[in-house]
């Protein structure tokens, strides 16, 4: 293998070797190898093939742009598909393989689409898979499916160490080419902050590629000195491996940094600064012709760019096409490296001068390629219509350069056409935006003019930054101007002309597509898929815009353009999800009896963030069902407690904070006396339940209110903007003190005297002195301040105590210790759900941002005497149907039948389709109380239906059940066992 | 978890008396209808993470830009002057 005969280049290390595997066979390259560079250095020039017709494919290009080289990356634990070999830098170890392709890349099965391409041209799939529609699902989807999509994923669940990170400056400079160094330098030397982010793992750009002299010496080494003095500023941040996906709003970028073998494999970097340069260089077109696509025929600048910077001297014969000055430069460096450079065919008339001896075919055209898994010759053509066949084996294309205008449009700035360069460049001139750019990226195409574009632009940042911009002498170059010609394609011979290698459109497809009418560049790109693949069409738009202005006889501007989405290159998911995964998506938040709760036997649960103690088993227990319904029957017969400190707390102060509360809840609310605690409805404006809970007044003017766990931080922002936005100048204060206090509910017949044993002596808690629905700031346990409700939630006799909550811990121990005597036992969520289904209190299964309060049975708590949220909407002829849903109990016919949430109710001898459905199943469970499975429901028209039956269906599990429709309060409907 | 949470048009700051006539009308205005603007539109944002404070934010929709942000209580009391 010619592998180690590479010219010499300051940044190949031939020293150090280093070992890969592509499609399973073992190769060596150096360190400051691509794959890419690796791969052609060791003659591989069949890369993979084609997403479409299966075609043989080859490198195209040397960085983000490449359409062709795609593979996928064998790890460990995973694979990674789609990565582009010229952006992969080469490490000990790497195993890759090709893509679309079976059994093998040389053999691919598949190819036959490519003898069927009249088949499946553009538009192929919208007019193939129409009929039958039945057709569809079991047989063109799992068809197309099999046949599309580029690469396949590994299906590991593994994920790799990623990170978010956010960085602030005042400058960021995009790209480290010789305008992005100038600009960076600058800008550093001038005190601001600066941010230099370079794709590539080595700076420099595209002067990598060259071997040309900046202020007398070699380019590479003028990089290296500029680099020195940036790296000595401290206000200066080079990155390097990190490419911009996009821009968004208020100069925020996004950014990918990507580090094989660091810890961290990538971070994924939001981006905050003043000002942006963009300095990301340009990309070179390609110019179609026939079979323009075989494996050898690349990009003129990527074949200089192999040899100068990565040394490659294996090519035979090169030849070169062109319709603009830079090929020579390709030519040039060619025979300086002894590498046989067969000619150039230039498409002009005016060919140019050389200072070496080099074949020059002008005014021809390269018309056909030949070879079937790398190239063999090309027919040329010049102006007398001779053809002439010349035999090689790699062909460089030079169609023109297009600046990487890509980040400029993402906020949705159209670029502008300019005519000088026959390309697009970022339409910045006239609108105010943080973000220029500079050098070739705005078309300035000359070594000199790109200096001199950047030094002004950096300059004029800096004004705008009211920085005084230091002086830096910026090199003088001298280099040929730029020339190009308008020429797009060619228009000889009749078969496929390749436009877009990756999605595999050819002229003729944008030729169909312009005839069914598809004229618009829009309609174009999605009909054609031109441009819509990985490397989104950097090779390939522009060209695609230039054969529909042909075809509909405009001017390209006139044609238009598609803008660039972020983002730039692909970005993997992990990216951007970063280490918020799995169970680092959200906070946990734990109740502050938890650690208590988890050496006592609990299990748990998730509720909205908290983990909440769901029950506490036995060791006696084998069923969860055996521990809830003996914590029910235990509550029922003595007493419990259960933490309900996740439940929301809303301390609510001032002079006018009950006039504020009565406007919050739609029922009466003016008159609560001090030490008594009130139900509170709550509705939002459009008259729907918000939420419910008690409120309860501890002084004149201290409130304090509780929600659900679910809506604590929603009602307590509603609360504020209520206060903030409507009525400011009421007196009010408000304060969440969820997190201040624990919250212990007591429930059971004997929670008196289990509480009495706690209160410090001077208070009295009996029925007389502290009646159902009072409410007192006490103290316990010798001095602890508490504050006791005497609400209950169970139906018990219950009470609520709050206590700072940093003695709630050893607070629970200590009820467990004197409420030995009464067989204390605490309970988890799951017996407290029991008992309110038993009680039939909503939930948020019932307060599920669709019932109203007459469906709660509780029209009468929105009292139209007063100004409250949503009152008036709550009137709404649709929210008061007399004959609407309501709450109610469902009790099966056979009590051992369960009936499960969500289902739907019908009248026994009507069909089970959605016109006759007369309501749904909320919540359900069995009830140890009435040793029968219950259920709460809301059915049409439902309070008036007791005692009647109904079908309780669940046609997705398969289940029917008979049920008695009842009041849903199942347990002490009077209330009386509140009150003893 | 955002710094920030969006609530939508600035306009809910202007609620109808719930004892009007039409009430019900204005109610039902004051809550549906929206004005689509193209240029700067005024919006209600709640500075969750922050000193929760509400805020009334002056924003072009048509490119993001912010322009002016002032507390929703000191708006609302120049209203009411």
């Amino acid at each position: 293998m010619s592998n180690i005969n590479r010219i010499k280049s300051s940044l190949i290390d031939t020293t150090k070797e280093i070992n890969f595997v592509f499609n399973g066979k073992k190769y060596k390259g150096f360190e400051g190898d691509t794959l890419g560079s690796a791969l052609l250095a060791n003659d591989v020039k069949l890369i993979g093939r084609s997403f479409k017709y299966h075609r043989p494919r080859g490198i195209v290009s040397h960085g983000s742009e490449e359409p062709n080289g795609l593979v996928e990356i064998i790890n460990d634990h995973y694979n990674e598909p789609n990565t582009k070999i010229t952006t992969v830098e080469l490490y000990e170890g790497l195993k890759a393989k090709s893509q679309n392709c079976w059994p093998s890349v040389k053999y691919d099965l598949m190819s036959i689409n490519d003898k069927l391409s009249n088949f499946i041209s553009a538009g192929f799939y919208y007019k193939t898979f129409m009929w039958p529609s039945s057709f569809w699902e079991k047989i063109y989807e799992p068809l197309i499916r099999k046949a599309a999509g580029l690469g396949s994923l590994s299906l590991s669940n593994f994920s790799r160490n990623s990170e978010k990170g956010f960085l602030h400056c005042d400058v960021l400079i995009i790209g480290s080419g010789p305008a992005g160094l100038v600009s960076a330098y600058i800008a550093g030397l001038s005190g601001v902050r600066v941010i230099l982010v370079e794709e590539d793992f080595i700076y420099g750009g595209s002067l990598n590629n060259e071997v040309f002299h900046i202020s007398d010496m070699p380019a590479q080494n003028w990089v290296k000195s500029i680099l020195k003095n940036l790296d000595k500023l401290s206000n200066v941040r080079l990155m390097k491996k990190t490419t911009v996906t996009g821009m968004f709003d208020h100069g925020i970028f996004g950014a990918i940094e990507k580090n094989k073998h660091k810890k961290i494999e990538q971070i994924f970097w939001k981006i905050n600064t003043k000002k942006t340069l963009l300095c990301s260089g340009s990309t070179e077109r390609i110019i179609p012709f026939q079979n323009n696509d075989i494996p050898g025929i690349m990009l003129s600048g990527s074949i200089r760019s192999y040899v100068n910077r990565w040394g490659i001297n294996n090519l035979q014969k090169v030849l070169l096409f062109t319709n603009n000055d830079d090929a020579y430069l390709t030519a040039k460096n060619l025979i300086e490296n002894g590498i046989n450079c067969i000619g150039i065919v230039d498409t002009r008339n005016s060919s140019k001068k050389t200072d070496y001896k080099l074949k020059i075919y002008k005014d021809s055209q390269v018309i056909n390629a030949f070879g079937k898994l790398n190239l063999k010759g090309v027919n040329i053509i010049n102006k007398e219509g001779k053809i002439t066949y010349l035999e090689c084996d790699y062909l460089g294309v030079s169609g023109g350069w297009n600046p990487n205008i890509h980040i400029s449009c993402h906020t949705g700035v159209k670029p502008e056409w300019n005519q000088e360069i026959l390309a697009f460049t970022p339409g910045l001139n006239n609108i105010s935006t943080h973000i220029e750019a500079a050098g070739s990226a705005s078309g300035k195409f000359t070594l000199n003019a790109c200096f001199a574009d950047a030094e002004s632009k950096i300059t004029n940042i800096l004004n705008e930054l009211k920085v005084k911009p230091k002086k830096y002498v910026i090199p003088k170059f001298n280099r040929d101007k730029y020339n190009i010609d308008p020429f797009w394609y060619v228009e000889h011979g009749s078969q496929r002309k390749w436009v877009d290698f990756q999605n595999d459109v050819t002229i003729k497809d944008i030729e169909i597509a312009y005839d069914e009418n598809f004229r618009s560049v829009e309609h174009l790109k999605r009909y054609t898929t031109l441009g819509m693949g990985t490397d989104q069409g950097k090779t390939s738009n522009v060209t695609g815009l230039a054969i529909l202005a042909k075809l509909s006889k405009k001017l390209i501007p006139e044609v238009g353009t598609t803008v660039f989405r972020p983002p730039y290159i692909p970005l993997s998911l992990d990216a951007v999800v970063g280490q918020h995964i799995g169970k680092n998506l959200k906070p946990i938040r734990l109740t502050p009896t938890h650690n208590w709760a988890k050496a006592n036997g609990a299990s748990f649960t998730e509720s909205g963030l908290w983990l909440r103690a769901e029950w506490y088993s036995k060791k006696s227990e084998k069923k969860w069902r055996e521990s809830v319904d003996r914590e029910v029957i235990s509550v029922r017969n003595s007493v419990g407690f259960c933490d309900v400190s996740t439940l929301g707390k809303i301390d609510i102060q001032g002079r006018d904070a009950q006039d504020f509360i009565n406007k919050i809840y739609s029922n009466r609310f003016a008159k609560l006396p001090i030490g008594k605690v009130r139900y509170g409805l709550m509705l939002r404006e459009d008259g729907i339940v918000m939420d419910d809970g008690t409120t309860a007044r501890m002084s004149e003017n201290h409130f304090i209110m509780t929600t659900t766990t679910i809506n604590a931080e929603s009602v307590y922002r509603h609360l504020e903007f209520c206060h903030q936005c409507l009525w400011p100048k009421m007196d009010v204060r408000l304060i969440s003190t969820t997190d201040a206090w624990a919250q212990i509910a007591i429930a059971g017949p004997n929670s008196r005297k289990v509480i009495s044993k706690i209160l410090d002596k001077e208070f009295d808690i009996s029925n007389e002195k502290f009646p159902f629905m009072s409410c007192k700031e006490l103290t316990i346990c010798g001095g602890i301040t508490a504050r006791l409700f005497r609400i209950s939630f169970s139906g018990e006799l219950a009470y609520e105590l709050s206590l700072p909550t940093q003695y709630a811990s050893s607070f629970v121990s200590y009820l467990m210790k004197v409420g030995k005597e009464e067989n204390i036992i605490p309970y988890g969520t799951e017996a407290l759900g029991v008992m309110r289904i038993e009680k039939g209190h909503a939930a948020g299964a019932e307060l599920n941002g669709t019932i109203s309060a007459l469906n709660l049975n509780m029209e009468k708590l929105v009292s139209p005497q007063k100004d409250s949220i949503g009152m008036i909407l709550s009137k709404r002829e649709g929210l008061c149907l007399p004959n609407g849903l309501r709450l109610i109990g469902l009790k099966p016919i056979n009590p051992k039948n369960q009936l499960i949430s969500g289902s739907h109710l019908f009248n026994e001898n009507e069909n089970r389709i959605p016109e006759n459905d007369l309501g749904y199943v909320t919540s359900s469970c069995y009830s140890p109380t009435l040793k029968s499975f219950i259920a709460l429901a809301f059915l049409k028209n439902g309070t008036r239906r007791y005692g009647q039956k109904i079908n309780v269906s669940n046609p997705i599990l398969k289940n029917e059940t008979m049920a008695e429709i009842c009041n849903p309060i199942f347990v002490d409907p009077n209330g009386d066992k509140l009150r003893v | 978890m955002s710094e920030f949470i969006y609530y939508g048009d600035a306009s809910l700051l202007k609620r109808p008396k719930w004892d009007n006539k039409n009430a019900e009308d204005e109610f039902y205005k004051y809550l549906y209808l929206r004005k689509n603007i193209s240029g700067f539109h005024k919006e209600l944002w709640f500075h969750q993470q922050g000193d929760r404070s509400w805020l009334i934010v002056t924003r072009n929709t048509k490119n993001h830009e912010i322009i002016r942000v002032e507390l929703a209580t000191e708006v609302v009391k120049g209203l009411d002057k």
